[in-house]
């Protein structure tokens, strides 16, 4: 294996922590205006995810810079051609930031639900907008010869990218929604899990649509036949099993079978994506791969050392922050800090 | 416009937005801490207080550092990608270690110390500030190892074939003697800023000298504290800054050249003070100079020649091609640079002032301090900003140092339409945000440490964790 290839490994790695994680505060975020009643509530809710939403952010940015730094092609040619995507995604992400800060710094019930629902807009637009992005990175954009995206902002937008993108904040809220379960109680834990109840079904069904779509677009029947393989059969399966443990409301269970549904759908989708990181539908000699869009060696050697001594660092003292917060949040204004 | 002015005003205001907050963030993370460590260590609720009342103006500022951040770190594969390419092997790598380095244990342990108040052992929530503050300032270190290569590339090759430069050595590249003035001088700036901050707000209460006995010593305690804290920063930042002149005239005379105005070398080199240029046909009108003090400013001697901007013009075709011009704005650099060093001494009378009231026995500080301070707050920001300014403008055709022009980095398929929508929807949103930031700094600093701290100080001081 050589460090270009570990380093889409790590790249992937990076992604898949930042859908999971940033994924239930996605949807948590998503959910606010409609699963809290009261202001109280909302708080509470907004609280489930308060110590940790910044790091789960700090993911897509490692990511970003890991993707800068060990595939410079991969950063310019994604990052100047999904550009007004990417400026709204960043729109996004800006009030979402700060609204958490902001919210209840004044007792106002206009100006603290003007925040909650740029804490909405802030959540949504981006799950939606990574989901149309990933759609398009492995469907193929019209890519040139000097590895520059020549299309514009309608040609990402496509039946196929809809429904990744669809797929992507579906799955989030679900996800969101079987967290807050995990960690509210009282009125806010209940509704939680009767929006969970309801929607697994329809994500169920969004999922699989998708699963069609990729079938459709990608080629993939003339390129692995009918049988996908383990690993997308275990997404398959590892979702349903997500609907059962719903369903019978032991959200524990149904909590790690969404992880591992959406670490087992990335690996699928970074899986089929590899030996491209960007497909271009101009001309398939025009994709960027893993080999043509990498740093110099030297580089991806440097890097690696330093991923390997602190990658491991961070897991654990994040870690850490999980079960110092292990504590469900109280519906008790004095015990919330947002 | 075309694409690249607008995307350099992009850049401009994103840049300078960003810095807005940064400093603050980098000096007043390290004062909380101190704050809360001599809380931990002395069990006395005042120094809890200050922790919790000045964290809470922290986080504020907190929050639109980091977003604004984000945005920094997706335009460089927004609007120059070219650069990107060309740089990515060295530009990205210090911004992938800055991120898993830094803003990791920066976001995480913010997480833990906003929420922990009551959940952990005392030591441990101290512990997890002091975090945020090493996280804040390693993250600055590493930006600015990324700066450097910009303002001198060091321990690269150039790969022709790729047309990009190669990293051949990282331990060169985080040793940049560029680095090694430039980190310092931020360093220090942010400690002055966080001073400055601090003083500004404890002055305004002192002044109006409402609350309780309880209430006035604590602002008392914070001026104290802060004007302690600003001398040490002041003085390291005009030290280092010092340093950094010196070490701009040997390796970018250029930008010295422009900072001062010189149009033709001078040994010994005058000192600028004030210089009215005709920049348009580069030359000068009119200028007051105190003679031999910029050779002293680069060489620590009355004498020395300092290069002025048509020998280098000269120099530079020589070696990078005639017929281009790598002059940058001189007027900006000049003007920035005086802004920069004027705000830098007042800032040093008024710290010294500030101690020296402080230190007296009673601690009262004279009134008309009190009233000028909260203005001063300004001051650090204006340093950063032009200091910044000066920087990158003076550095200027260049994006890379002899190795990339600005013009060649920007990306060649973003339209001028889409900067400029995108010029649009960040100010809209800037603006309205820093008015927001500023409007809730304003309201929790008059306010005061808040009642719900009333419990902290009715704490027994013997609970220890």
């Amino acid at each position: 294996m050589s460090l270009s290839d570990l380093w889409f490994i790590l790249i992937s790695v990076l992604f898949i922590g930042f859908f999971f994680l940033e994924g239930f505060d996605y949807g948590v975020g998503i959910l606010l205006p409609f699963l809290g009643k009261t202001d109280t509530e909302r708080r509470q809710i907004i609280g489930t995810i308060g110590p940790f939403w910044d790091a789960n952010e700090v993911w897509m940015i490692t990511a970003g810079g890991a993707m800068f730094a060990a595939f410079p092609h991969w950063y310019a040619t994604l990052f100047s051609g999904f550009y007004l995507a990417l400026a709204l995604i960043l729109l996004a992400l800006i009030l979402r930031g700060v609204a958490f800060e902001f919210r209840s710094k004044r007792d106002d019930p206009q100006w603290r639900s003007r925040w909650d629902w740029a804490i909405f807009f802030g959540s949504v637009i981006p799950a939606l907008l990574w989901g149309v992005a990933f759609g398009n990175i492995i469907r193929g954009t019209p890519i040139d010869a000097s590895m520059n995206f020549t299309g514009n902002f309608f040609d990402l937008v496509s039946p196929y990218t809809i429904i990744t993108g669809l797929a992507g904040v579906a799955v989030f809220v679900l996800h969101g929604a079987i967290f807050i379960t995990m960690r509210t109680e009282g009125a806010v834990e209940k509704r939680a899990q009767d929006w969970a109840r309801k929607f697994v079904m329809p994500v169920i069904a969004v999922c699989a649509l998708l699963a069609i779509a990729n079938y459709a677009q990608l080629d993939l029947y003339t390129e692995i036949g009918a049988n996908p393989g383990v690993v997308p059969v275990a997404t398959a399966a590892s979702l349903l099993a997500v609907g059962y443990f719903v369903w019978n409301r032991q959200f524990t269970w149904a909590f790690a079978m969404m992880a591992l549904t959406m670490v087992l759908a990335l690996v699928t989708y970074f899986w089929f994506l590899y030996p491209n990181v960007m497909v271009s539908s101009t001309n398939s000699a025009f994709s960027l791969t893993v080999d043509s869009a990498s740093s110099s060696d030297y580089t991806l050697k440097v890097m690696s050392i330093v991923a390997l001594i602190f990658v491991p660092i961070v897991l654990v003292y994040q870690g850490w922050t999980y079960w110092v917060f292990r504590k469900r949040v109280l519906d008790d204004t004095k015990a919330l800090h947002y | 416009m075309e694409a690249l002015d607008l995307a350099r005003w992009q850049f401009a205001l994103t840049t300078i937005y960003h810095f807005f907050f940064v400093p603050l963030t980098l000096g007043l993370s390290i004062l909380v801490a101190i704050m809360q460590t001599f809380w931990h260590n002395t069990d006395k609720p005042v120094y809890k207080r200050m922790a919790r009342f000045w964290g809470k103006l922290f986080l504020i500022n907190f929050a639109l550092g980091v977003v604004t951040g984000i945005v920094l770190e997706f335009q460089f594969g927004m609007n120059w990608s070219e650069y990107s390419r060309f740089m990515g092997d060295i530009f990205g790598a210090p911004l992938a270690i800055e991120a898993l380095l830094a803003f990791f244990l920066e976001s995480t342990f913010l997480g833990v110390w906003i929420f922990g108040w009551d959940r952990l052992p005392r030591r441990i929530h101290t512990a997890s500030i002091w975090a945020v503050a090493i996280g804040a300032n390693i993250s600055a270190f590493w930006i600015l190892v990324a700066n450097s290569f910009m303002q001198q590339p060091v321990g690269y090759t150039l790969n022709e074939a790729a047309n990009r430069v190669e990293m051949t050595d990282f331990f060169a590249l985080i040793t940049n003697s560029n680095v090694l003035v430039q980190f310092p001088h931020v360093f220090t700036s942010g400690i002055t800023t966080g001073a400055f901050f601090v003083l500004g707000i404890s002055a305004w209460h002192l002044l109006r000298k409402r609350g309780d006995a309880e209430q006035l010593n604590f602002f008392k305690q914070s001026f104290g504290m802060a004007a302690v804290y600003g001398i040490i920063g002041i003085v390291l930042v005009i030290m280092v800054g010092h340093t950094q002149a010196q070490h701009m005239v040997e390796t970018q005379p250029m930008k010295m050249a422009a900072a001062e105005g010189l149009f033709d070398s001078e040994d010994p080199a005058g000192l600028s003070l004030i210089t009215v240029g005709d920049w348009e046909q580069r030359s000068e009108v009119f200028s007051i100079r105190i003679p031999g003090a910029l050779s002293f400013l680069a060489y620590n001697k009355f004498d020395g020649e300092v290069k002025g901007i048509h020998d280098l013009q000269a120099e530079y075709e020589q070696e990078y091609g005639e017929g281009e011009n790598y002059i940058p704005p001189v007027a900006l650099t000049y003007w920035s640079f005086r802004a920069m060093v004027g705000a830098g001494f007042l800032m040093l009378g008024l710290a010294g002032l500030s101690l020296y009231f402080a230190a007296r026995k009673q601690g009262n500080v004279a009134k008309w301090l009190l009233r000028v301070m909260p203005f001063a707050i300004g001051l650090p920001y204006i340093a950063n900003t032009f200091g910044w300014i000066m920087t990158e403008v003076g550095r200027q055709p260049w994006i890379v140092f002899g190795l990339q022009r600005t013009e060649d980095a920007v990306s060649p398929n973003v339209t001028a339409g889409m900067v400029a929508l995108t010029l649009v929807g960040f100010s809209v949103v800037y603006i309205s945000l820093i008015v927001v930031d500023v409007y809730l700094l304003a309201k929790f600093a008059k306010q005061g440490p808040d009642s719900d701290d009333a419990e902290a100080v009715a704490e027994p001081a013997t609970v220890t964790a």
